[in-house]
């Protein structure tokens, strides 16, 4: 029996925990190496083109693709009529979605055919020659329409659950709410009526492009009843299971071949290109693939706008009573990810504080527009800009300092976060202080320059479900076999940290490559910053199983130096392998029980110019905190935290996907802008907290999310404490030029 | 058509019909695929490739300009010998993480500091850089490893 190695002491031999060793991938990617799916090709490989529906709402009355099927290179042509002999509808939430449309199309941009063909252009121009007939229908293209009396129902037939909801029972949909969160607590009339203090208003929040550089692609194989796959796919377990239900073939005769991906952000969270591509391949009997354009990703996932009533209560000290909120969620004409976006915004709705009171009502609410779905920090980014504009408009009215009135009010570590669950396990009174330090709160300003915090906390972790194996061969090179995607954020380099710490070895020694379903232990995804935490722990504990049987082996401490001479020992030559194993799954309490695995911290500071002749908003410092337990590559959290809060600085600023009439408007990244190096503010403080308090490996917990939520919501905190509140995201020019003059009118009519 | 060009120091002669666009023959044709497609409208830089050692987006350059003239990929890049301190500064940057635009930084900030275009000033690169986007760095790390090329 021996006891676990300190940090230092591996250090010393060698490992690298702590330290920002460069990432095993660079070489392979600045060489431009890497085989992401678009790259890669199988023999006898076709190319897929979808045929997208025109109009909003409508019947299918007849498609004629006889000209399409006749034109070179064309092998089929897929419509709906050749579902007819499955189950053709998916949806892991709630089973709305059919494959391609079947007799009606719930909003522009739904695939209704597949054309497959030898190239892409001959794809293209067959798409082209489809003839569709529909009859339109009233549409509901947004959430006035989708709500008023009277509005058109988006789904009509009866809601089926999704495999992996985990909401508990699917209400009745009401209208075209297809799902409502409620958290209630405390007696809120009594709490409001006793305050002294109540603000209240409407508070809107627009819908972003996750914009994965490389967008959605897969290539699919079908083999009588066998399934391969070569997806960016950031959950291909959950898809796995998913494509073996819909296509009625048993779970493991589905392989799914996952490359690197050139980033995710949520857009490839679940199931996206896959179906649609294994049923035209079925058809064409040969491999397929499909590749999206910019306009098709967006109109395969996009972030939820959504629309909050709030109202919060205080008392004349500060103290923070009461918040009521209401809440519409824009989902887009099938559920996708909504009402767990929704159920975690409604998590997020009353901000981390010590309420005595609180009330929230969110409804999932279909509209016929494209699907909304994940968007890192989802949920999070939808409340806390506005919560934290009440909470500054509270102390306005208070005369005290927005970092006090947060320092009153905020939770302590323990505290219950919501009843039931895991208490809160991060420093939030820490974290504001350390954020308002380095942007330097207490610096004079200029006029038109505001300064903003902002607070809040994400459930983060999933379903903590993840396995992995450790082998070693007999040259005493360790690989790493563990499900988890590498979208970008490191996790080929952070896992053979892990096991690297564990064993004793140089992280050179160790390495892991890409999932293969056949052969990658199961993990249930890639995504709400669960991979170094919950992943990373079933590596850490499959790591210690090897070491286990390599100290029965030596009858003791096993000496790494030792390694291959105790291999040798046990298997009689120079061969054999040891396979360490180990899962995480629900057990005990708190973190891998009641959930979530632990609370992701969204801390972070603005500082803003805002221009009162355009309204432009510049972005001049921004401080994020990474509370991330222990940092087991701090260049690697500084990275996640820089790139989520300058996507956190789009989504406040400019970034909106826009319809009209149900018509994508913003089609291009000309018209969808996203932050280029000219947009990013001069400073940007990264400030990592390692209080060992996560239940990852090593004390760790995730990050990369919560600076998306939080520099959104300090943009919005600084422009309003520059004098211009606006209660819209993105804080356009328009908008703020518009609040400018608004506030000027009002001014001149006193 | 037939055109002459030269492709990674190869001369090629390749039979492109006018309306093929460079990507696409680099891509599919020459199996280059370390230029990425993303927006197909010359806003994100992911296909960057030097026409005479000059950027272009090659989503939107017909393949036919490059008759008589050098295309360098990234590929070609990777063989060069300037290429290792590059590769070299932007590990130590740490700045890159999915890769999918990294192809397209390395090849604008390599013909920016040959033409004498980049300077370790922060205002210099990021208006050189504001070409190419990169989803999940926030860029801070790349102008860092820009500016230190550029000293």
């Amino acid at each position: 029996m021996t006891t676990t190695p300190t940090p230092q002491q591996h250090l010393e031999t060698g490992s690298a925990l702590g330290h920002s060793v460069p990432r095993k991938d660079s070489a392979q990617k600045i060489r431009g190496q890497v085989k992401y799916v678009g790259d890669t090709e199988v023999p006898g490989m076709l190319h897929g083109k979808v045929l997208r529906s025109e109009i909003p709402a409508g019947r299918i009355r007849s498609i004629d693709a006889s000209a399409a099927e006749a034109m070179p290179g064309v092998v089929c042509v897929l419509v709906g009529t050749d579902l007819l002999d499955i189950d053709p509808y998916y949806g892991h939430a709630i089973r709305d979605r059919p494959i391609i449309a079947i007799d009606r199309v719930r909003f522009a941009g739904e695939p209704v055919a597949v054309v497959a063909a030898e190239t892409e252009e001959q794809a293209e121009a067959a798409v082209r020659a489809i003839r569709v007939d529909y009859e339109p229908t009233p549409a509901a293209t947004d959430l006035d329409g989708a709500t008023g009396p009277g509005a058109p129902l988006v789904h009509e037939e009866p809601a089926r659950g999704g495999a992996f909801h985990g909401l508990g029972n699917l209400p009745e949909r009401l209208g075209n709410v297809c799902y409502r969160y409620e958290l209630d607590w405390g007696d809120l009339d009594a709490a409001f009526a006793a305050a002294d203090v109540v603000v209240e208003g409407t508070f809107e929040f627009g819908s972003a492009y996750q914009y994965s550089m490389e967008t959605h692609a897969c290539i699919a194989q079908v083999d009588g009843d066998e399934i391969t796959m070569w997806a960016n796919c950031q959950h291909p377990f959950l898809v796995r299971a998913e494509m073996a239900s819909v296509f009625g073939v048993p779970l493991s005769n589905v392989r799914i071949i996952v490359p690197f991906l050139g980033g995710g952000f949520g857009s490839k969270s679940y199931t996206r290109l896959e179906p649609l591509t294994i049923a035209v391949a079925r058809k064409a009997r040969r491999p397929v693939r499909v590749v999206a354009r910019v306009d098709e990703a967006i109109l395969t996932s996009r972030q939820h706008s959504c629309r909050i009533h709030l109202r919060t209560a205080a008392r004349n000290d500060g103290t923070l009573v009461a918040r009521q909120a209401v809440c519409l969620f824009d989902t887009g004409a099938y559920a996708d990810n909504g009402p767990r976006v929704v159920a975690t915004a409604g998590d997020a709705a009353p901000g981390p504080y010590r309420w005595e009171a609180v009330s929230v009502v969110a409804d999932c609410v279909y509209t016929n527009v494209s699907p909304a779905g994940s968007y890192r920090a989802f949920g999070a980014v939808h409340q806390q800009w506005a919560g934290e504009l009440q909470v500054d408009e509270i102390a306005r009215k208070l005369g005290i300092d927005p970092l006090e009135i947060r320092r009153r009010n905020l939770l302590r570590h323990g505290e219950d976060v919501r009843p039931g669950g895991k208490p809160l396990d991060g420093d939030l009174i820490g974290d504001v202080e350390k954020a308002a330090a380095a942007l330097g709160w207490d610096r004079p300003r200029t006029e038109w320059v505001g300064r903003g915090l902002s607070v809040g906390v994400l459930a983060a972790g999933a379903h903590p479900v993840s396995c992995a194996t450790v082998r070693m061969e007999a040259d005493g090179l360790i690989t790493v076999n563990c499900g988890t995607t590498e979208v970008g954020q490191g996790a080929r380099t952070v896992m053979p940290q892990i096991a690297a710490e564990v064993l004793g070895l140089p992280v050179d020694r160790v390495r892991m490559g890409g999932t293969d379903t056949r052969f990658t232990p199961y993990d249930r995804s890639t995504g709400a910053s669960r991979s170094t935490t919950v992943a990373g722990l079933a590596v850490q504990r499959a790591a210690e199983d090897l070491r286990r049987q390599l100290e029965d082996m030596a009858g003791g401490e096993a000496d790494p130096a030792e390694y291959l001479n105790l291999m040798r020992g046990h298997f009689g030559f120079a061969g054999g392998e040891l396979i360490g194993r180990a899962d995480v799954h629900p057990e005990g309490s708190g973190s891998y029980a009641e959930g979530p695995v632990f609370w992701e911290v969204a801390v972070g500071a603005a500082e803003v110019e805002v221009d009162p002749d355009t309204g432009v908003v510049r972005a001049l410092r921004t401080a994020t905190i990474a509370d991330v337990g222990r940092a087991i590559n701090p260049a690697f959290v500084e990275r996640q935290d820089e790139g989520g809060g300058i996507q956190g600085l789009g989504t406040g600023l400019f970034e909106e996907v826009l319809f009209d009439g149900g018509h994508l408007s913003t089609e291009t990244l000309l018209e969808y802008r996203v932050p280029t190096t000219r947009d990013i503010p001069r400073e940007m403080s990264c400030v990592i907290v390692e209080n060992a308090d996560g239940p990852g490996p090593f004390g760790a917990k995730g990050c990369g999310e919560g600076a998306l939520a939080a520099v959104a919501a300090a943009l919005a905190t600084a422009v309003a404490d520059a004098g211009v509140p606006v209660n819209q995201l993105p804080l356009t020019p328009e908008r703020v030029w518009r609040a400018i003059q608004s506030r000027n009118d009002k001014r001149s009519e006193v | 058509m037939l055109i002459e060009t030269t492709v990674n120091g190869v001369p090629r002669t390749l039979e492109v019909a006018p309306s093929d666009l460079l990507l696409d023959v680099l891509r599919d044709r020459l199996g280059l695929t370390g230029a990425k497609r993303s927006c197909d409208v010359q806003v994100c830089g992911t296909c960057t490739v030097l026409l005479d050692g000059v950027p272009v987006s090659a989503c939107t350059t017909l393949a036919h300009e490059a008759r008589g003239r050098r295309v360098m990929t990234i590929e070609g890049l990777a063989e060069t010998p300037g290429f290792a301190r590059l590769e070299e500064v932007f590990e130590h940057h740490n700045a890159l993480q999915c890769g999918y635009c990294t192809s397209g930084m390395a090849l604008t900030i390599t013909s920016l500091l040959e033409a004498g275009e980049l300077a370790d000033d922060e205002d210099v690169v990021r208006e050189a850089l504001s070409g190419n986007v990169c989803r999940c760095t926030g860029y801070r790390a790349i102008i860092d490893a820009a500016r230190e090329l550029a000293r």
